[in-house]
Protein backbone atom coordinates (compact mmCIF):
# COMPACT_ATOMS: atom_id res chain seq x y z
CA UNK A 1 0.00 0.00 0.00
CA UNK A 2 1.46 3.35 -0.95
CA UNK A 3 0.32 6.69 0.93
CA UNK A 4 0.87 9.93 0.02
CA UNK A 5 0.46 12.28 2.50
CA UNK A 6 -0.20 16.20 1.75
CA UNK A 7 1.53 18.50 4.60
CA UNK A 8 0.36 22.07 5.25
CA UNK A 9 3.06 24.74 6.20
CA UNK A 10 3.00 28.18 7.54
CA UNK A 11 5.36 30.64 7.61
CA UNK A 12 8.02 27.61 6.49
CA UNK A 13 6.95 25.85 9.38
CA UNK A 14 5.19 22.40 8.93
CA UNK A 15 1.64 22.38 10.52
CA UNK A 16 1.17 20.45 13.28
CA UNK A 17 -2.19 19.02 11.93
CA UNK A 18 -0.21 17.81 9.21
CA UNK A 19 2.30 16.03 11.03
CA UNK A 20 -0.70 14.07 12.45
CA UNK A 21 -1.21 13.36 9.07
CA UNK A 22 1.77 12.00 8.84
CA UNK A 23 1.70 9.77 12.04
CA UNK A 24 -1.73 8.41 10.67
CA UNK A 25 -0.37 7.23 7.56
CA UNK A 26 2.15 5.36 8.99
CA UNK A 27 0.57 3.90 11.50
CA UNK A 28 -1.93 2.45 8.83
CA UNK A 29 1.47 0.78 7.37
CA UNK A 30 2.74 0.92 3.68
CA UNK A 31 4.96 3.05 2.29
CA UNK A 32 4.93 6.76 2.90
CA UNK A 33 5.50 9.86 0.80
CA UNK A 34 4.72 13.24 2.04
CA UNK A 35 4.94 15.91 -0.49
CA UNK A 36 4.61 19.99 0.66
CA UNK A 37 4.41 22.98 -1.41
CA UNK A 38 5.75 26.45 -1.52
CA UNK A 39 9.24 28.09 0.72
CA UNK A 40 9.09 25.37 3.53
CA UNK A 41 12.79 25.18 5.72
CA UNK A 42 14.15 22.22 4.88
CA UNK A 43 15.07 20.90 8.38
CA UNK A 44 11.43 21.08 8.59
CA UNK A 45 10.75 18.86 5.62
CA UNK A 46 13.69 16.23 6.60
CA UNK A 47 11.91 16.03 9.82
CA UNK A 48 9.09 14.28 8.26
CA UNK A 49 10.82 10.92 8.23
CA UNK A 50 11.11 11.03 11.92
CA UNK A 51 7.14 10.86 11.67
CA UNK A 52 7.29 7.94 9.26
CA UNK A 53 7.58 9.55 5.56
CA UNK A 54 10.10 8.06 3.61
CA UNK A 55 10.15 10.11 0.89
CA UNK A 56 9.78 13.77 1.22
CA UNK A 57 8.65 15.46 -2.17
CA UNK A 58 8.83 19.05 -2.44
CA UNK A 59 7.25 21.49 -4.88
CA UNK A 60 9.23 24.50 -4.52
CA UNK A 61 7.50 27.37 -6.72
CA UNK A 62 6.57 30.49 -4.76
CA UNK A 63 3.69 31.00 -6.23
CA UNK A 64 2.01 28.61 -3.97
CA UNK A 65 3.21 30.34 -1.06
CA UNK A 66 -0.31 31.35 -1.27
CA UNK A 67 -2.60 28.47 -0.26
CA UNK A 68 -4.46 28.71 -3.78
CA UNK A 69 -7.19 25.57 -4.12
CA UNK A 70 -7.32 24.76 -7.71
CA UNK A 71 -2.97 24.91 -8.36
CA UNK A 72 -2.84 22.87 -5.28
CA UNK A 73 -5.43 19.84 -6.50
CA UNK A 74 -3.47 19.83 -9.78
CA UNK A 75 -0.38 18.97 -7.89
CA UNK A 76 -1.72 16.87 -5.55
CA UNK A 77 -3.29 14.76 -8.31
CA UNK A 78 -0.34 14.75 -10.85
CA UNK A 79 1.48 13.65 -7.75
CA UNK A 80 -0.81 10.85 -6.92
CA UNK A 81 -0.92 9.42 -10.51
CA UNK A 82 2.99 10.00 -10.29
CA UNK A 83 3.62 8.08 -7.37
CA UNK A 84 1.24 5.53 -7.99
CA UNK A 85 0.01 5.79 -4.34
CA UNK A 86 -3.38 3.79 -3.31
CA UNK A 87 -4.39 6.51 -0.58
CA UNK A 88 -3.99 10.31 0.50
CA UNK A 89 -4.17 11.53 3.74
CA UNK A 90 -4.61 14.98 4.60
CA UNK A 91 -5.86 17.18 7.57
CA UNK A 92 -9.29 18.90 7.19
CA UNK A 93 -8.68 22.55 7.03
CA UNK A 94 -9.65 25.46 5.05
CA UNK A 95 -7.12 24.50 2.45
CA UNK A 96 -6.73 20.42 2.83
CA UNK A 97 -10.55 19.89 2.72
CA UNK A 98 -11.15 21.38 -0.97
CA UNK A 99 -8.04 19.53 -2.42
CA UNK A 100 -9.25 16.76 -1.29
CA UNK A 101 -12.22 16.93 -2.97
CA UNK A 102 -11.17 17.69 -6.19
CA UNK A 103 -8.70 15.17 -6.10
CA UNK A 104 -10.79 12.64 -5.30
CA UNK A 105 -12.92 13.59 -8.54
CA UNK A 106 -10.04 13.44 -10.49
CA UNK A 107 -8.21 10.69 -9.62
CA UNK A 108 -11.89 8.48 -9.21
CA UNK A 109 -11.28 8.02 -5.24
CA UNK A 110 -13.28 7.28 -2.50
CA UNK A 111 -13.38 10.48 -0.50
CA UNK A 112 -13.77 10.75 3.60
CA UNK A 113 -13.81 13.84 5.26
CA UNK A 114 -13.67 14.40 9.15
CA UNK A 115 -11.77 11.50 9.82
CA UNK A 116 -11.55 10.50 13.47
CA UNK A 117 -9.49 7.42 14.09
CA UNK A 118 -7.15 5.01 12.05
CA UNK A 119 -9.39 3.11 9.30
CA UNK A 120 -10.18 -0.61 10.25
CA UNK A 121 -9.32 -3.15 7.18
CA UNK A 122 -9.97 -6.20 8.71
CA UNK A 123 -12.91 -7.19 6.25
CA UNK A 124 -13.15 -3.74 3.76
CA UNK A 125 -12.02 -0.46 4.49
CA UNK A 126 -13.98 1.25 6.73
CA UNK A 127 -13.56 4.95 8.32
CA UNK A 128 -15.16 6.52 11.56
CA UNK A 129 -16.08 9.98 10.73
CA UNK A 130 -17.64 12.95 12.91
CA UNK A 131 -21.36 13.50 11.32
CA UNK A 132 -24.10 15.96 13.08
CA UNK A 133 -21.49 18.17 14.47
CA UNK A 134 -19.53 16.00 16.69
CA UNK A 135 -23.03 14.37 17.94
CA UNK A 136 -22.47 10.88 16.20
CA UNK A 137 -20.58 9.17 14.02
CA UNK A 138 -20.71 7.07 10.65
CA UNK A 139 -18.82 3.77 9.74
CA UNK A 140 -18.09 4.01 6.07
CA UNK A 141 -16.33 1.82 3.68
CA UNK A 142 -14.40 3.23 1.38
CA UNK A 143 -14.54 0.53 -1.44
CA UNK A 144 -12.77 2.41 -4.59
CA UNK A 145 -8.87 1.14 -4.96
CA UNK A 146 -7.76 5.05 -4.72
CA UNK A 147 -8.89 6.90 -1.75
CA UNK A 148 -8.64 9.91 -0.52
CA UNK A 149 -9.34 10.43 3.61
CA UNK A 150 -9.19 14.20 5.25
CA UNK A 151 -8.23 13.62 9.12
CA UNK A 152 -9.56 15.53 12.19
CA UNK A 153 -7.03 16.79 14.57
CA UNK A 154 -6.36 13.78 16.81
CA UNK A 155 -6.90 11.09 14.39
CA UNK A 156 -3.63 10.01 15.13
CA UNK A 157 -0.72 10.21 17.93
CA UNK A 158 1.53 12.14 17.24
CA UNK A 159 5.34 9.59 17.26
CA UNK A 160 8.91 9.70 16.82
CA UNK A 161 9.55 6.89 14.55
CA UNK A 162 12.55 7.14 12.01
CA UNK A 163 15.26 9.13 11.07
CA UNK A 164 15.19 12.28 8.79
CA UNK A 165 14.70 12.00 5.46
CA UNK A 166 16.35 13.53 2.14
CA UNK A 167 14.16 15.74 -0.19
CA UNK A 168 13.44 14.86 -3.64
CA UNK A 169 12.17 18.53 -5.66
CA UNK A 170 8.97 17.68 -7.36
CA UNK A 171 7.65 19.39 -10.25
CA UNK A 172 4.06 20.11 -12.33
CA UNK A 173 3.51 22.52 -15.19
CA UNK A 174 0.76 24.66 -13.85
CA UNK A 175 -2.03 26.32 -16.21
CA UNK A 176 -3.28 29.63 -16.03
CA UNK A 177 -6.37 27.84 -14.84
CA UNK A 178 -4.87 27.09 -11.95
CA UNK A 179 -4.35 30.63 -10.82
CA UNK A 180 -7.58 32.06 -11.97
CA UNK A 181 -8.86 32.68 -8.15
CA UNK A 182 -6.32 35.36 -7.14
CA UNK A 183 -5.74 36.27 -3.28
CA UNK A 184 -5.59 39.50 -3.01
CA UNK A 185 -4.82 40.10 1.10
CA UNK A 186 -4.16 37.32 3.92
CA UNK A 187 -5.18 38.66 7.71
CA UNK A 188 -4.12 36.40 10.41
CA UNK A 189 -3.25 36.82 13.68
CA UNK A 190 0.50 36.17 14.54
CA UNK A 191 2.06 35.31 16.68
CA UNK A 192 -0.92 33.65 18.72
CA UNK A 193 -1.64 29.68 19.00
CA UNK A 194 -4.25 28.78 16.42
CA UNK A 195 -7.83 28.04 17.88
CA UNK A 196 -8.31 24.75 15.72
CA UNK A 197 -4.88 23.71 16.42
CA UNK A 198 -4.86 24.40 20.05
CA UNK A 199 -4.09 21.74 22.62
CA UNK A 200 -5.62 23.84 25.39
CA UNK A 201 -8.66 26.43 24.97
CA UNK A 202 -9.79 28.98 27.23
CA UNK A 203 -13.41 30.08 26.21
CA UNK A 204 -15.54 32.86 27.40
CA UNK A 205 -19.05 33.35 26.74
CA UNK A 206 -21.40 36.48 27.84
CA UNK A 207 -21.01 36.38 31.16
CA UNK A 208 -18.02 38.06 31.10
CA UNK A 209 -19.90 41.15 30.17
CA UNK A 210 -17.55 42.90 28.01
CA UNK A 211 -14.76 43.07 25.77
CA UNK A 212 -13.18 44.79 28.52
CA UNK A 213 -12.94 41.69 30.78
CA UNK A 214 -10.90 39.74 28.30
CA UNK A 215 -7.52 40.51 29.70
CA UNK A 216 -7.93 37.77 32.54
CA UNK A 217 -9.09 35.62 30.50
CA UNK A 218 -5.65 36.19 28.13
CA UNK A 219 -3.90 36.06 31.19
CA UNK A 220 -5.32 32.61 32.06
CA UNK A 221 -4.76 31.06 28.57
CA UNK A 222 -0.90 32.73 28.04
CA UNK A 223 -0.09 30.87 31.37
CA UNK A 224 -1.51 27.53 29.76
CA UNK A 225 -0.63 28.36 26.24
CA UNK A 226 -3.57 28.10 24.72
CA UNK A 227 -6.09 29.69 22.06
CA UNK A 228 -8.96 31.98 23.51
CA UNK A 229 -12.20 31.21 21.90
CA UNK A 230 -15.64 32.39 22.60
CA UNK A 231 -19.51 32.08 22.15
CA UNK A 232 -20.92 33.09 19.38
CA UNK A 233 -23.06 35.72 21.21
CA UNK A 234 -19.97 37.24 21.88
CA UNK A 235 -18.27 37.44 18.12
CA UNK A 236 -22.17 38.83 17.28
CA UNK A 237 -22.13 41.62 19.37
CA UNK A 238 -17.73 42.14 18.27
CA UNK A 239 -16.31 41.56 21.53
CA UNK A 240 -14.47 39.45 19.87
CA UNK A 241 -12.82 38.20 16.13
CA UNK A 242 -15.72 35.79 14.55
CA UNK A 243 -12.60 33.63 13.44
CA UNK A 244 -12.77 32.89 17.36
CA UNK A 245 -16.58 31.90 17.90
CA UNK A 246 -16.73 27.56 19.12
CA UNK A 247 -20.15 25.71 18.28
CA UNK A 248 -22.11 24.60 15.49
CA UNK A 249 -21.79 27.47 13.28
CA UNK A 250 -18.22 28.60 14.01
CA UNK A 251 -14.88 26.92 14.89
CA UNK A 252 -15.06 22.69 16.18
CA UNK A 253 -12.31 22.40 18.42
CA UNK A 254 -11.06 19.45 19.72
CA UNK A 255 -8.17 20.00 22.13
CA UNK A 256 -7.04 18.12 25.28
CA UNK A 257 -8.69 20.90 27.42
CA UNK A 258 -11.52 23.17 27.11
CA UNK A 259 -11.99 25.65 29.77
CA UNK A 260 -15.24 27.32 29.00
CA UNK A 261 -15.95 30.79 31.45
CA UNK A 262 -19.28 32.50 31.68
CA UNK A 263 -20.92 30.22 28.73
CA UNK A 264 -24.16 28.75 29.67
CA UNK A 265 -23.54 25.62 27.78
CA UNK A 266 -26.36 25.61 24.69
CA UNK A 267 -26.72 22.56 22.60
CA UNK A 268 -25.55 24.74 19.42
CA UNK A 269 -22.02 25.48 21.71
CA UNK A 270 -21.92 21.93 22.88
CA UNK A 271 -21.74 21.07 19.38
CA UNK A 272 -18.23 22.42 18.53
CA UNK A 273 -16.95 21.53 21.72
CA UNK A 274 -17.76 17.68 22.33
CA UNK A 275 -14.70 16.70 20.92
CA UNK A 276 -12.86 17.74 23.66
CA UNK A 277 -10.68 15.90 25.84
CA UNK A 278 -11.66 17.46 29.47
CA UNK A 279 -13.80 19.94 29.49
CA UNK A 280 -13.88 22.42 32.71
CA UNK A 281 -16.35 25.08 33.12
CA UNK A 282 -16.58 28.10 35.54
CA UNK A 283 -19.98 29.63 35.75
CA UNK A 284 -22.26 31.82 38.89
CA UNK A 285 -24.86 29.34 37.82
CA UNK A 286 -24.85 25.83 39.57
CA UNK A 287 -27.79 25.37 37.07
CA UNK A 288 -25.76 25.78 34.22
CA UNK A 289 -26.59 23.18 31.38
CA UNK A 290 -22.78 23.18 30.32
CA UNK A 291 -22.29 21.15 34.01
CA UNK A 292 -23.71 17.95 32.37
CA UNK A 293 -20.77 17.97 29.92
CA UNK A 294 -18.11 18.73 31.85
CA UNK A 295 -15.32 16.88 33.61
CA UNK A 296 -14.85 19.40 36.34
CA UNK A 297 -16.66 22.10 37.28
CA UNK A 298 -16.62 25.24 39.38
CA UNK A 299 -19.57 27.63 40.66
CA UNK A 300 -17.92 31.02 41.22
CA UNK A 301 -17.84 34.32 39.76
CA UNK A 302 -15.46 34.13 36.56
CA UNK A 303 -14.10 37.75 37.64
CA UNK A 304 -13.40 36.03 41.20
CA UNK A 305 -12.22 32.68 39.97
CA UNK A 306 -10.21 33.39 36.92
CA UNK A 307 -7.57 35.24 38.30
CA UNK A 308 -6.94 32.63 41.16
CA UNK A 309 -6.61 30.17 38.51
CA UNK A 310 -4.38 31.94 36.91
CA UNK A 311 -2.13 32.83 40.07
CA UNK A 312 -2.03 28.45 40.30
CA UNK A 313 -1.17 27.96 37.22
CA UNK A 314 1.61 30.05 36.94
CA UNK A 315 2.84 28.47 40.61
CA UNK A 316 3.01 25.42 39.18
CA UNK A 317 5.98 26.07 36.30
CA UNK B 1 -28.15 37.16 -13.60
CA UNK B 2 -29.19 33.29 -12.72
CA UNK B 3 -28.35 32.11 -9.18
CA UNK B 4 -28.80 28.68 -7.57
CA UNK B 5 -29.14 27.76 -3.94
CA UNK B 6 -27.99 24.16 -2.73
CA UNK B 7 -30.26 23.58 0.40
CA UNK B 8 -29.94 20.98 2.76
CA UNK B 9 -32.76 19.51 4.98
CA UNK B 10 -31.33 18.32 8.19
CA UNK B 11 -32.65 18.15 11.85
CA UNK B 12 -32.97 21.60 13.56
CA UNK B 13 -29.85 22.19 15.70
CA UNK B 14 -31.09 21.46 19.25
CA UNK B 15 -32.67 17.89 18.07
CA UNK B 16 -31.39 14.48 20.05
CA UNK B 17 -29.50 12.67 17.51
CA UNK B 18 -31.05 8.92 17.05
CA UNK B 19 -30.63 6.33 14.55
CA UNK B 20 -32.84 3.30 14.35
CA UNK B 21 -33.10 -0.15 12.04
CA UNK B 22 -29.97 -1.32 13.69
CA UNK B 23 -28.23 2.01 13.53
CA UNK B 24 -28.36 2.06 9.90
CA UNK B 25 -30.95 5.00 9.76
CA UNK B 26 -31.94 8.76 11.09
CA UNK B 27 -34.38 8.41 13.37
CA UNK B 28 -36.62 11.27 12.46
CA UNK B 29 -39.05 10.84 15.29
CA UNK B 30 -40.59 13.99 16.97
CA UNK B 31 -37.63 15.62 14.79
CA UNK B 32 -38.06 19.28 13.46
CA UNK B 33 -35.69 19.66 9.86
CA UNK B 34 -34.82 23.29 8.82
CA UNK B 35 -33.01 24.68 5.99
CA UNK B 36 -29.23 24.12 6.67
CA UNK B 37 -28.00 26.65 8.73
CA UNK B 38 -25.29 27.72 6.39
CA UNK B 39 -27.26 27.14 3.32
CA UNK B 40 -29.99 29.78 4.89
CA UNK B 41 -27.01 32.45 4.63
CA UNK B 42 -26.59 30.97 1.29
CA UNK B 43 -30.53 31.98 0.58
CA UNK B 44 -30.62 34.91 2.42
CA UNK B 45 -27.39 36.42 -0.25
CA UNK B 46 -28.89 35.38 -3.31
CA UNK B 47 -31.94 37.37 -2.02
CA UNK B 48 -30.28 40.59 -1.58
CA UNK B 49 -28.55 40.28 -4.86
CA UNK B 50 -31.43 39.29 -6.22
CA UNK B 51 -33.27 42.83 -4.59
CA UNK B 52 -30.10 44.78 -5.55
CA UNK B 53 -29.77 43.94 -9.61
CA UNK B 54 -32.89 41.65 -10.37
CA UNK B 55 -31.36 38.26 -10.60
CA UNK B 56 -33.66 35.18 -10.69
CA UNK B 57 -32.62 32.33 -7.87
CA UNK B 58 -33.53 28.84 -7.96
CA UNK B 59 -33.33 26.30 -5.21
CA UNK B 60 -32.25 22.97 -5.21
CA UNK B 61 -32.49 20.09 -3.12
CA UNK B 62 -31.92 16.21 -2.83
CA UNK B 63 -34.24 14.56 -1.21
CA UNK B 64 -37.21 12.76 -0.85
CA UNK B 65 -41.05 14.23 -0.56
CA UNK B 66 -40.85 14.67 2.85
CA UNK B 67 -38.27 18.12 1.87
CA UNK B 68 -40.65 19.87 0.06
CA UNK B 69 -42.22 21.93 3.14
CA UNK B 70 -38.23 22.56 3.85
CA UNK B 71 -37.76 24.04 0.14
CA UNK B 72 -41.26 25.53 -0.04
CA UNK B 73 -39.92 27.77 3.19
CA UNK B 74 -37.06 28.92 0.75
CA UNK B 75 -39.66 29.52 -1.62
CA UNK B 76 -41.36 32.00 0.69
CA UNK B 77 -37.91 33.86 1.84
CA UNK B 78 -38.16 35.00 -1.92
CA UNK B 79 -36.39 32.19 -4.23
CA UNK B 80 -38.70 32.01 -7.66
CA UNK B 81 -38.56 28.37 -8.37
CA UNK B 82 -37.47 25.46 -7.26
CA UNK B 83 -36.12 22.36 -8.15
CA UNK B 84 -36.12 18.47 -5.96
CA UNK B 85 -33.87 15.46 -7.21
CA UNK B 86 -35.63 12.75 -5.88
CA UNK B 87 -33.11 11.03 -4.38
CA UNK B 88 -32.07 10.16 -0.73
CA UNK B 89 -29.19 12.43 0.05
CA UNK B 90 -26.74 9.06 0.45
CA UNK B 91 -23.28 10.55 0.46
CA UNK B 92 -21.91 13.63 -1.18
CA UNK B 93 -20.36 12.42 -3.62
CA UNK B 94 -24.06 11.50 -4.87
CA UNK B 95 -25.39 14.60 -3.76
CA UNK B 96 -22.67 16.87 -5.74
CA UNK B 97 -23.31 14.81 -9.01
CA UNK B 98 -27.18 15.08 -8.82
CA UNK B 99 -26.26 18.93 -8.08
CA UNK B 100 -23.89 18.89 -11.30
CA UNK B 101 -25.73 17.14 -13.85
CA UNK B 102 -29.04 19.44 -13.21
CA UNK B 103 -27.42 22.31 -13.52
CA UNK B 104 -24.89 21.56 -16.58
CA UNK B 105 -26.22 23.85 -19.41
CA UNK B 106 -28.65 25.73 -17.32
CA UNK B 107 -25.67 28.77 -17.29
CA UNK B 108 -26.50 30.00 -13.21
CA UNK B 109 -24.12 32.52 -12.87
CA UNK B 110 -23.24 31.80 -9.23
CA UNK B 111 -23.88 28.42 -7.45
CA UNK B 112 -24.15 29.59 -3.90
CA UNK B 113 -24.29 26.60 -0.75
CA UNK B 114 -23.67 26.52 2.91
CA UNK B 115 -20.44 26.17 3.91
CA UNK B 116 -21.25 22.36 5.20
CA UNK B 117 -24.22 20.48 6.38
CA UNK B 118 -25.30 19.65 9.44
CA UNK B 119 -25.90 16.43 8.96
CA UNK B 120 -23.14 14.88 7.38
CA UNK B 121 -20.40 17.93 8.13
CA UNK B 122 -18.15 17.02 5.38
CA UNK B 123 -18.05 20.15 3.97
CA UNK B 124 -17.21 19.04 0.27
CA UNK B 125 -20.49 19.10 -1.88
CA UNK B 126 -19.42 22.22 -2.82
CA UNK B 127 -15.89 22.00 -4.39
CA UNK B 128 -16.98 18.53 -5.83
CA UNK B 129 -20.21 20.33 -7.45
CA UNK B 130 -16.99 23.00 -8.45
CA UNK B 131 -14.93 20.74 -9.94
CA UNK B 132 -17.70 18.28 -11.72
CA UNK B 133 -18.57 21.37 -13.67
CA UNK B 134 -14.99 22.70 -13.98
CA UNK B 135 -15.48 25.68 -12.01
CA UNK B 136 -13.64 27.69 -8.91
CA UNK B 137 -15.08 26.89 -6.16
CA UNK B 138 -14.54 29.05 -2.64
CA UNK B 139 -16.09 28.04 0.93
CA UNK B 140 -16.10 29.59 3.91
CA UNK B 141 -17.06 32.75 2.15
CA UNK B 142 -17.70 35.44 4.37
CA UNK B 143 -18.72 38.50 1.90
CA UNK B 144 -19.60 38.39 -1.35
CA UNK B 145 -19.76 41.45 -4.20
CA UNK B 146 -20.79 41.13 -7.49
CA UNK B 147 -19.03 43.98 -9.77
CA UNK B 148 -20.21 42.87 -13.57
CA UNK B 149 -18.64 39.51 -14.27
CA UNK B 150 -16.16 39.99 -11.65
CA UNK B 151 -16.57 38.83 -7.54
CA UNK B 152 -14.84 40.21 -4.37
CA UNK B 153 -14.57 37.76 -1.63
CA UNK B 154 -13.87 37.20 1.75
CA UNK B 155 -12.79 33.60 2.86
CA UNK B 156 -12.45 32.37 6.47
CA UNK B 157 -9.03 30.63 6.69
CA UNK B 158 -7.44 28.95 10.51
CA UNK B 159 -7.29 32.11 12.85
CA UNK B 160 -7.97 35.27 9.88
CA UNK B 161 -9.36 35.44 6.36
CA UNK B 162 -8.70 35.99 2.86
CA UNK B 163 -9.65 38.11 0.17
CA UNK B 164 -10.50 36.87 -3.38
CA UNK B 165 -11.06 37.94 -6.50
CA UNK B 166 -12.19 36.11 -9.67
CA UNK B 167 -14.57 35.59 -12.52
CA UNK B 168 -18.13 34.30 -12.47
CA UNK B 169 -19.04 31.70 -12.41
CA UNK B 170 -18.10 29.70 -9.48
CA UNK B 171 -19.66 27.70 -6.39
CA UNK B 172 -19.38 29.54 -3.14
CA UNK B 173 -19.99 27.62 0.38
CA UNK B 174 -21.49 30.83 2.68
CA UNK B 175 -21.45 31.29 6.45
CA UNK B 176 -22.35 34.15 8.32
CA UNK B 177 -21.95 37.26 8.43
CA UNK B 178 -22.29 36.94 4.53
CA UNK B 179 -26.03 38.21 5.04
CA UNK B 180 -28.85 38.43 7.63
CA UNK B 181 -30.87 35.16 7.82
CA UNK B 182 -34.38 36.19 6.15
CA UNK B 183 -37.76 35.20 7.57
CA UNK B 184 -40.68 34.80 5.56
CA UNK B 185 -43.37 37.13 5.76
CA UNK B 186 -47.40 36.02 5.15
CA UNK B 187 -47.44 37.33 1.34
CA UNK B 188 -44.46 35.40 0.61
CA UNK B 189 -45.77 32.20 2.43
CA UNK B 190 -49.02 32.42 0.44
CA UNK B 191 -47.01 33.27 -3.04
CA UNK B 192 -44.39 29.96 -2.31
CA UNK B 193 -47.80 27.59 -2.38
CA UNK B 194 -48.23 28.65 -6.34
CA UNK B 195 -44.23 29.05 -7.09
CA UNK B 196 -43.06 26.25 -9.24
CA UNK B 197 -41.19 23.56 -7.72
CA UNK B 198 -40.12 20.92 -10.56
CA UNK B 199 -39.55 17.12 -9.40
CA UNK B 200 -36.58 15.49 -11.52
CA UNK B 201 -35.50 11.80 -11.29
CA UNK B 202 -31.90 11.40 -9.97
CA UNK B 203 -29.68 9.65 -12.18
CA UNK B 204 -27.19 6.42 -11.11
CA UNK B 205 -24.08 7.30 -9.48
CA UNK B 206 -21.91 4.69 -7.23
CA UNK B 207 -19.65 7.56 -5.37
CA UNK B 208 -17.44 4.25 -3.56
CA UNK B 209 -18.58 5.01 -0.17
CA UNK B 210 -21.17 3.07 1.43
CA UNK B 211 -22.51 3.76 4.91
CA UNK B 212 -22.44 0.45 6.99
CA UNK B 213 -23.79 2.16 10.22
CA UNK B 214 -23.49 4.84 12.75
CA UNK B 215 -22.61 5.14 16.40
CA UNK B 216 -23.21 7.52 19.52
CA UNK B 217 -20.41 8.72 21.19
CA UNK B 218 -19.90 6.99 24.90
CA UNK B 219 -22.07 9.23 27.30
CA UNK B 220 -19.71 11.62 29.65
CA UNK B 221 -19.04 10.39 33.20
CA UNK B 222 -20.14 12.87 35.55
CA UNK B 223 -19.04 16.36 36.78
CA UNK B 224 -16.54 16.41 39.67
CA UNK B 225 -17.72 19.91 41.21
CA UNK B 226 -14.75 22.09 42.97
CA UNK B 227 -15.51 24.89 45.38
CA UNK B 228 -14.32 28.35 43.82
CA UNK B 229 -12.18 29.14 46.81
CA UNK B 230 -10.00 25.79 46.30
CA UNK B 231 -8.82 26.49 42.67
CA UNK B 232 -5.35 24.66 43.71
CA UNK B 233 -7.20 21.65 43.54
CA UNK B 234 -8.83 22.01 40.16
CA UNK B 235 -5.01 22.42 38.91
CA UNK B 236 -3.46 19.52 40.96
CA UNK B 237 -6.56 17.37 39.18
CA UNK B 238 -5.80 18.74 35.81
CA UNK B 239 -1.94 18.06 36.37
CA UNK B 240 -2.05 14.72 38.30
CA UNK B 241 -5.61 13.43 37.19
CA UNK B 242 -6.05 14.68 33.28
CA UNK B 243 -2.67 14.70 32.95
CA UNK B 244 -3.55 17.68 30.61
CA UNK B 245 -1.20 20.86 32.17
C1 LIG C 1 -28.92 27.94 14.50
C2 LIG C 1 -28.15 28.38 15.72
C3 LIG C 1 -26.77 28.21 15.72
C4 LIG C 1 -26.02 28.61 16.83
N1 LIG C 1 -24.67 28.41 16.81
C5 LIG C 1 -23.95 28.72 17.91
C6 LIG C 1 -22.54 28.48 17.95
O1 LIG C 1 -21.94 28.02 16.98
N2 LIG C 1 -21.86 28.80 19.07
C7 LIG C 1 -22.48 29.32 20.18
O2 LIG C 1 -21.78 29.57 21.17
N3 LIG C 1 -23.78 29.57 20.16
C8 LIG C 1 -24.53 29.30 19.06
N4 LIG C 1 -25.86 29.57 19.06
C9 LIG C 1 -26.43 30.34 20.20
C10 LIG C 1 -26.73 29.47 21.42
O3 LIG C 1 -28.04 28.95 21.29
C11 LIG C 1 -26.65 30.31 22.70
O4 LIG C 1 -27.52 31.41 22.59
C12 LIG C 1 -25.25 30.84 23.01
O5 LIG C 1 -24.31 29.79 22.95
C13 LIG C 1 -25.22 31.47 24.38
O6 LIG C 1 -23.99 32.09 24.61
P1 LIG C 1 -23.42 32.33 26.07
O7 LIG C 1 -23.37 31.05 26.78
O8 LIG C 1 -22.17 33.11 25.95
O9 LIG C 1 -24.50 33.32 26.70
P2 LIG C 1 -25.63 33.06 27.77
O10 LIG C 1 -26.50 31.95 27.38
O11 LIG C 1 -26.22 34.38 28.02
O12 LIG C 1 -24.85 32.56 29.05
C14 LIG C 1 -24.03 33.35 29.84
C15 LIG C 1 -23.59 32.51 31.03
O13 LIG C 1 -22.68 33.23 31.82
C16 LIG C 1 -22.94 32.96 33.19
N5 LIG C 1 -22.41 34.09 33.94
C17 LIG C 1 -22.91 35.35 34.00
N6 LIG C 1 -22.12 36.12 34.76
C18 LIG C 1 -21.11 35.36 35.20
C19 LIG C 1 -19.98 35.58 36.01
N7 LIG C 1 -19.73 36.78 36.55
N8 LIG C 1 -19.15 34.54 36.25
C20 LIG C 1 -19.39 33.32 35.73
N9 LIG C 1 -20.43 33.07 34.94
C21 LIG C 1 -21.29 34.07 34.67
C22 LIG C 1 -24.42 32.79 33.26
O14 LIG C 1 -24.78 32.01 34.41
C23 LIG C 1 -24.73 32.07 31.94
O15 LIG C 1 -24.69 30.66 32.11
C24 LIG C 1 -26.65 29.19 17.96
C25 LIG C 1 -28.04 29.35 17.95
C26 LIG C 1 -28.79 28.96 16.86
C27 LIG C 1 -30.26 29.13 16.90
N1 LIG D 1 -29.25 17.01 -0.14
C1 LIG D 1 -28.81 18.20 -0.53
N2 LIG D 1 -29.49 18.92 -1.47
C2 LIG D 1 -29.03 20.13 -1.88
N3 LIG D 1 -27.92 20.71 -1.40
C3 LIG D 1 -27.21 20.05 -0.47
C4 LIG D 1 -27.60 18.77 0.02
N4 LIG D 1 -26.69 18.36 0.93
C5 LIG D 1 -25.77 19.34 1.03
N5 LIG D 1 -26.07 20.36 0.18
C6 LIG D 1 -25.34 21.64 0.02
O1 LIG D 1 -23.95 21.41 0.17
C7 LIG D 1 -23.42 22.15 1.26
C8 LIG D 1 -22.29 21.38 1.91
O2 LIG D 1 -22.76 20.15 2.40
P1 LIG D 1 -21.82 19.00 2.99
O3 LIG D 1 -20.73 18.78 2.03
O4 LIG D 1 -22.74 17.83 3.17
O5 LIG D 1 -21.33 19.51 4.32
C9 LIG D 1 -24.63 22.39 2.16
O6 LIG D 1 -24.44 23.51 3.00
C10 LIG D 1 -25.74 22.60 1.14
O7 LIG D 1 -25.73 23.92 0.62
Amino acid sequence: MAILVFVESAEGKIKKTSIEAVSYAHAMGGGVTAIALGSVDKAELENLGKYGAQKVLHVADERLNQGLIQAYASVLSKAFKDENADILVLANSSLGTPVAAKVAIQAGASLATNVVELPNTSSGFVVKKSIYTGKAFSLVELSNAKKVIAIRKNAAEIKEVGSPASVTPYSVTLSDADFSTKITATEKATGEILLPEANIVVSGGRGMKGPEHWGILEDLAKSLHAATGCSKPVSDLGWRPHHEHVGQTGVKVAPQLYIAIGISGAIQHLAGVNSSKYIVVINKDPEAPFFKAADYGIVGDAFDVVPKLTEAIKALK
Amino acid sequence: MKILVCISHVPDTTSKINFVENNTKFDSNGVQFIIGPYDDYALARAIELKEASGATVTVLNVGLADTEPTIRKALAIGADDAIRVNAEPVDSLFVASQIAEHTKGVGYDLILMGRESIDFNSGVVHSLVGELLGMPSISPVMKLDIVGSAAKLSREIEGGKESLELNLPFVAGCQEPIAEWKIPNMRGIMSARTKPLKVVEASAVSSGVKLQKYELPPAKGSVKMISADNVQELVSLLKNEAKVI
